[in-house]
């Protein structure tokens, strides 16, 4: 696999605190990357360091493979950090005109990137007279300007109505599936959930995690069951080794996985041990439950 | 460097407060200059015409219209502060960095911008003393009309240093309003230094010194010209003569701060987390 990004025992010191802690990760070429973490956990931080506008306090980070410096390698980048920041005096096309001029590319890609936003017929409005919404998306056309090998989006959806995310979240899907590696930092789960393959946890400035979204922690699922004989059924999944952590809220008994096992086979083994359940479904924890119980294993 | 140019030129250019800033640092003193030197009739009580006072002769023109013109520069500071200024606030600074403009680059820009703003204002102060000159000297010849042209040089530095100046406080402080505060204070400052000096020690020393300071190194390069046309009225008076040659380590202190000042900006741009 083709690295784009390679960040090696990274750290950020603002005074006493540590931003950003001995962090090492790699992006690789075409996939979807989110970083994922609360609140101050040094995804902004960590970004801007790569993005050449923080200064590191120790560690390294290097762009493809190498052999190109950060200020040439950030002209086949595309970046987009918290607010959109244009020349409000400006109109779109002459704000993208800019950024053609400081990326070096030519201005013929302006009309094509504006239409993929959809502001094509606002592009001689100028820039202060925009929604947040437009803002946001003129900033994506911009990003996209050089046809960049990688796109960095921090906290896109931030600040956005409903229908500012789904447009938002509608590009960053099809920009994907033509084959841009996409880099998104988000504290919303659900949006890292349904837009990346891989993923980075953050904590405190700490890598917690980095791989494949479905295999962030060791599960092989869980069983939400209902039956009538509750205390026999409890009886049973403790003594039985495929089953660890059990879960009674009320009537419903969730039961952990500790071995893979399918919901038919589970329904025929409680059949012939005698419990006809009322209620069966095998389910896999969902990224926020998967990342709390990350973030809790370590408190 | 002509990419550079063109950018910072963009972002002036389509902003109408720092266009018209621009269009009355050239155009005023350029005004000014025209309006002194033409005929004025105060409704036939008398005529005002500054001519023939003998101050559009060369070769003390050059000096002249180089001391008064440098006090339009006060516009172009305004734009020069509120360059920067402005990539602080929208954070357009930060953005220029992320597209792919390093550092370095963004100094570069700022200062290429000033040195051609400086060239121009330079260039049309020069062409219109010449045309003014020639219209009211008497001589002509060449060696004559050519003979005190280093006052543009001076005019040139004098710009840039200044410019170079308000660059530097514009980076230090962010914001247009304290850069232009600060300039003010220094100024001030340098003041109460010298008169501290002054006070204090005897001799020429505390002027040597002085003269070393930003603001009034930059003020020294072209000493005030009403001295020498009373020196030339009255040739009598010996003890008015003054020195107001421009000298060779007037204009290499002034290059030294401006130097100065860009390197400073740009570690500090360096230094800092955006």
């Amino acid at each position: 696999m083709e690295p784009i990004l390679t960040i090696n025992n990274l750290t950020k010191k603002f005074g006493h605190l540590t931003a950003v802690k001995d962090l090492s990760f790699t992006i690789n070429k075409g996939n979807v990357y989110g970083i994922l973490g609360p609140n101050g956990s040094g995804k902004s931080t960590t970004l801007g360091i790569v993005l050449n506008v923080v200064n590191k306090t120790s560690g390294g980070f290097h762009w493809f493979d190498g052999n190109t410096t950060t200020h040439d390698a950030l002209k086949q980048v595309g970046a987009i950090i918290e607010r959109p920041n244009f020349y409000p005096y400006m109109s779109a096309e002459q704000n993208l005109k800019l950024v053609c001029r400081i990326k070096g590319v030519d201005h013929s890609k302006i009309e094509e990137k504006l239409d993929i936003v959809g502001l094509l017929d606002r592009k001689d409005h100028k820039f202060r007279t925009y929604s947040l919404g437009m803002k946001q998306r003129l900033a994506i056309a911009s990003a996209l300007l050089n046809d960049p090998e990688i796109l960095i989006l921090d906290e896109p959806t931030n600040g956005l109505d409903p229908q500012g995310i789904h447009q938002i979240r509608q590009i960053i899907k099809e920009i994907a599936a033509n084959g841009t590696t996409i880099l998104l930092a988000s504290h919303l789960l659900d949006e890292v959930e349904k837009v990346c393959s891989h993923v980075v946890v953050l904590r405190k400035g700490e890598k917690l995690y980095s791989g494949r979204v479905d295999e962030m922690i060791n599960s092989h699922g869980f069983f939400e069951l209902k039956t009538e004989k509750n205390d026999e059924l409890l009886k049973l999944l403790k003594a039985d080794s495929n089953f660890g952590k059990l879960k009674v809220e009320g009537d419903l008994i969730t039961a952990f996985l500790n071995q893979p096992m399918s919901a038919p086979d589970f329904n025929q083994l409680m059949f012939d041990k005698g419990i006809v359940l009322s209620h069966l479904v095998k389910r896999k924890e969902s990224l926020e439950e998967q990342f709390l119980q990350l973030t809790d294993n370590l408190n | 460097m002509l990419r550079l140019v063109k950018l910072e030129l963009q972002k002036l250019w389509l902003n109408k407060v720092s266009r018209i800033l621009i269009f009355i640092s050239f155009l005023l003193p350029f005004t000014v200059l025209i309006l002194s030197s033409i005929k004025i009739n105060f409704f036939g009580f008398f005529t005002l015409e500054l001519g023939e006072l003998g101050i559009f002769n060369f070769p003390i023109i050059w000096h002249i219209t180089t001391f008064f013109a440098s006090y339009f520069k006060f516009f172009f500071a305004i734009v020069v502060v509120s360059m920067i200024g402005n990539e602080y606030s929208n954070k357009t600074l930060k953005q220029n960095l992320i597209d792919g403009l390093s550092k370095k680059e963004f100094i570069l820009s700022k200062f290429y911008t000033i040195v051609f703003f400086s060239l121009c204002a330079t260039l049309l102060i020069g062409v219109a003393s010449f045309l003014i000159g020639l219209y009211y000297s008497s001589y002509t010849e060449a060696s004559i009309i050519f003979r005190e042209v280093e006052f543009l040089l001076a005019y040139f530095v004098k710009l840039v240093g200044f410019f170079s100046l308000c660059l530097f406080f514009g980076m230090l402080l962010k914001r247009s309003a304290f850069a232009l505060g600060f300039l003010f204070i220094t100024w001030i400052l340098e003041l109460i230094i010298y008169g501290l000096m002054e006070w204090k020690i005897d001799g020429d020393l505390p002027e040597k010194i002085f003269n070393f300071f930003p603001v009034q190194s930059m003020y020294k390069l072209i000493d005030q010209p009403i001295q020498r046309i009373v020196m030339t009225k009255f040739p009598e008076k010996t003890d008015i003569i003054y020195d107001y040659a421009v000298h060779w380590y007037e204009i290499a202190i002034v290059l030294g701060w401006s130097a100065l000042f860009i390197f400073l900006s740009y570690r500090l741009l360096k230094k800092r987390d955006l």
